[in-house]
């Protein structure tokens, strides 16, 4: 065991991690520890853009950003947070440019912004142009970007190191176990704060945007310590995902003016009861679930489980006239094969690759695919984590990305609202853990400090039963997909826990090949399936108790939002055998909750 | 369906004296990725398999690999587009191999952070964005696709002969600054790159324009930062 001491020790290197320690290691001592190499983290993957009301097109508002993401959240955003996240966004925007993200750019040289899901002028309702990108491969920039700076400033990488616990005393946190994956060697990070910044968990599903290594390591290992996850019933479902690969295509491909067509060749999302004002730049929430039931009344292509994602000029040019879409100069939104390629460049090689298609002549296949999940480690806007309904600090502990719940995306997160989530509660928790650090001494670490995290290493280790990790692993995808996934019911999700807790019991049974030390993936695999499944329980006991239909959790035996009964947050915590709940308060501000149409 | 013949890479440092080669035959969807493959050995056939991957789709550069001989990623690289129905797996070259297909990255990120990947410029920041024109902006866009994997610069025969050489995918990295109109360091990269392992270690073979999953026009991003060492211009 070697041992290390650190003032702040952040796990994960994507976009929030990244951040927090640039901002960290500006006045503490800082590691970043993660199981990728940096540039491989998931942030990599976002494509379309990261909110923030530049107007640089048209005009625009961080009150309307505000208003926009409250709404998006269907009221179950916290208020204050929404406010500070979108106020903060054009300054954090314009940072990013300054550490030289490579930003696509208008006529006049500044940023460029694109129409995306859910953002709208709230004068008129119309979609606005609020997402500043680069090309098609925005969170690729941001990922780069933020790692380039950290070379530049020197920030201390312990890559290819799994995080596997976190140590908690009584008086705070003191630090992290981690396992040198090359080696097999465990590591005690020492440390007065701790920023979780490992993203999410999409690998619970079968079909998923999200990268193998999004299988939830910092909610699980929280969970662990006694550490309550919020609203984790709450996890999108990205409209449009290639068909049975589930690989995202940017809702930025509707920002261009790409439409969604069912089997008639009708352009569903216009009919009543979806979307008829904003039609394919309706929340994701609402994009998905009239994707589903155009599928479920055999309106699929061919009546099969997909639908078209069409962007060919013809069509977008035909219902760009329809719908007397105009750019930001007053002239007719009209588009080219040229235009198209040259900003969804990545989405065109996507579908050359795995479908061979090329989507300037042909639509592409699509179906809702796992994304984001809203829930998480309950945080401040400070990131700093909370462990009750009553919002107790943890003092040392921090949670930021998607991994973390401040909660700015409540029961739905818009669009670009992600990649602005990294970087601006990246920076606050990296700036106050460095804080915390500074006015804090290191709390001793107890005896056997590794102790938790060898014990769960050496059960996989010893593991000698017959179940493959892989049958659980899709089992469990399986039923998360048919029965918590889109639209749920209570036979649907009661089903699905059952099966979990099969799962989890046969667990115990495993057989892994691999007993050696160096690069056991074997182990890791395994290692990860567990906070998959715990996280699946987790889930389906919140979602179980939720009866109203909210954001992305939606019943089809409690079809309706209610605010009377349900306008609170879910706390989570994971017994032996069992999930405890309890509910905390929504924060609001300004807005009110009503009636939420697009 | 179709009938393919797998034969993987071995070496376990902790049971292998050397290397070897393991095969295994299967039935596999046309579509599917070679990644899927070694996930269905590594699943039921063999848990002791192990290889990089994360995204599955080509943007996190882990799982680059030499497959039928040439660095690909595997994620990308589905069954169909191979036009064989026998399939080999390899580590990429020019790296030491630490366990099966996973190798030694170190020296590569060594050789990446030698040539200032990163903005540099001293001027006080604007109040909004530094302006930048659509041209200017164009002027380096190949080069930022750079996602890092290695198959540029492991399937170079220059990094081959002599691992000091900083080989494609550094100088990729230094091009996306360099031409950057908004940033100010171009003349101290050129410099880095003005010396016995930079840029004229190249010698215009193209295996890693070819390799580049990515489809970066590395050669010509090279020579380009080749003639600016050479007429001290940017344009």
């Amino acid at each position: 065991m070697k041992q290390h001491q650190f003032e702040v020790v952040v796990v994960g290197a994507g976009g929030a991690g990244l951040m927090a320690a640039l901002y960290a290691s500006k006045t503490a001592s800082t590691a970043v520890i993660s199981k990728l190499y940096p540039t491989r983290s998931h942030t990599g993957a976002a494509q379309g853009g990261i909110g923030a009301a530049l107007g640089n097109l048209e005009e625009d508002h961080p009150e309307w950003h505000t208003y926009d993401t409250v709404k998006g959240s269907d009221y179950l955003g916290d208020q204050d947070a929404i406010e500070f996240m979108c106020e903060e966004a054009p300054s954090i925007v314009y940072e990013l440019e300054h550490m030289g993200l490579p930003f696509s750019r208008t006529e006049d040289g500044k940023i460029n912004q694109r129409p995306f899901g859910g953002h709208t002028n709230n004068d008129t309702g119309r979609p606005v142009t609020r997402a500043c990108y680069a090309a098609d491969r925005t969170g690729h920039m941001i990922l780069q970007t933020l790692y380039q700076q950290s070379i530049k400033n020197k920030v201390t990488f312990y890559d290819e190191f799994q995080a596997l616990d976190v140590i908690v005393t009584d008086d705070g946190v003191a630090g992290v176990v981690a396992l040198e994956i090359a080696t097999g060697e465990i590591h005690v990070f020492h440390a007065k704060s701790v920023i979780f910044a490992t993203g999410g968990w999409g690998r619970v599903w079968e079909i998923t945007s999200n990268a193998y290594a999004y299988t939830g390591d910092g909610v699980a290992i929280t969970l662990r310590r006694g550490i309550p996850a919020q609203d984790m019933e709450f996890f999108q479902f990205h409209p449009t995902g290639i068909y049975k690969m589930g690989i995202l295509i940017t809702e930025g491909v509707r920002g261009e003016g790409g439409v969604l067509i069912n089997g008639k060749g009708e352009r569903f999302m216009e009919k009543e009861g979806y979307a008829p004002n904003v039609k394919e730049l309706a929340s994701r929430d609402v994009v998905s679930r009239a994707m589903y039931l155009e599928m479920k009344a055999g309106l699929g292509i061919e009546g099969k489980r997909y639908l078209y994602l069409d962007v060919t000029p013809e069509m977008v040019n035909k219902y760009a006239t329809l719908d007397g879409r105009t750019r930001p100069d007053g002239t007719p939104y009209r588009v080219t094969s040229e235009e198209i390629l040259s900003k969804l460049p990545d989405i065109i090689d996507f579908c050359e690759t795995y479908l061979g298609i090329n989507p300037v002549t042909q639509p592409m296949p699509v179906q809702p695919t796992a994304h984001y999940g809203m829930g998480g480690i309950p945080t401040d806007k400070f990131g700093q984590v909370v462990v009750d309904k009553k919002n107790k600090i943890l003092p040392g502990l921090y949670a930021v990305g998607e991994n973390g719940c401040v909660s700015v995306h409540g029961a739905n997160r818009l669009g670009t609202n992600s990649l602005l989530d990294l970087v601006v509660f990246g920076k606050h928790s990296g700036l106050k853990a460095a804080e915390y650090a500074r006015n804090s001494g290191y709390i001793p670490l107890p005896e056997n400090p590794a102790a938790f995290a060898e014990e769960q290493l050496e059960a996989l280790r010893n593991s000698d039963g017959d179940e493959h990790i892989s049958d659980i692993g899709n089992e469990m995808k399986e039923v998360m997909f048919d029965h918590v996934g889109v639209f749920r019911t209570e036979e649907g999700m009661s089903k699905a826990l059952g099966k979990i807790r099969e799962l989890k019991v046969r667990f115990k049974n495993i057989k892994l090949d691999d007993k050696g030390s160096v690069f056991n993936m074997d182990i890791l695999n395994a290692w990860e399936l567990s906070n998959l499944l715990d996280i699946a329980e987790v889930t389906t006991v919140s979602a179980l108790k939720r009866k109203e239909s909210r954001g992305a959790h939606a019943r089809d035996d409690y079809p309706e939002r209610n605010d009377k009964k349900w306008m609170k947050h879910t706390l989570a915590w994971l017994k032996e055998d069992d999930v405890k709940l309890d509910y905390k308060d929504v924060v609001f501000t300004k807005f009110k909750p009503k009636k939420r149409v697009y | 369906m179709k009938k393919i013949t797998l034969k993987l890479f071995r070496y376990n440092p902790e049971t292998d004296k050397k290397p070897h080669y393991d095969t295994f035959k299967m039935e596999v969807e046309p579509t599917d990725r070679v990644l899927d493959l070694m996930e269905k050995v590594k699943g039921y056939e063999d848990g002791t398999l192990s290889f990089r991957r994360s995204c599955a789709h080509g943007v996190c550069g882990s799982c680059s690999m030499r497959i039928n001989g040439e660095n690909m990623l595997a994620c990308k690289t589905l069954v169909q587009d191979l036009g064989t129905n026998k399939i080999t797996v390899e580590p990429m070259l020019g790296l030491t191999v630490l366990k099966d297909m996973i190798v030694d990255m170190k020296p590569f990120f060594i050789h990446y952070e030698s040539v200032m990947p990163f903005f540099v410029n001293d001027e006080p920041d604007p109040a909004q964005e530094r302006l930048q024109s659509i041209e200017d902006r164009e002027r380096f866009d190949d080069t930022t696709k750079c996602i890092m994997c290695g198959a540029c610069t492991t399937s170079c025969p220059s990094f081959w002969a002599n691992e000091e050489y900083v080989g494609p995918a550094a100088i990729v990295n230094a091009h996306r600054f360099i031409f950057d109109s908004r940033d100010k360091a171009a003349a101290e990269r050129l410099q880095i790159l003005n010396d016995q392992f930079g840029v004229y270690r190249c010698r215009t073979i193209f295996n890693c324009t070819v390799a580049c999953p990515r489809d970066i026009q590395i050669t010509k991003a090279i020579g380009e930062v080749k003639k600016a060492i050479a007429t001290g211009n940017l344009d």
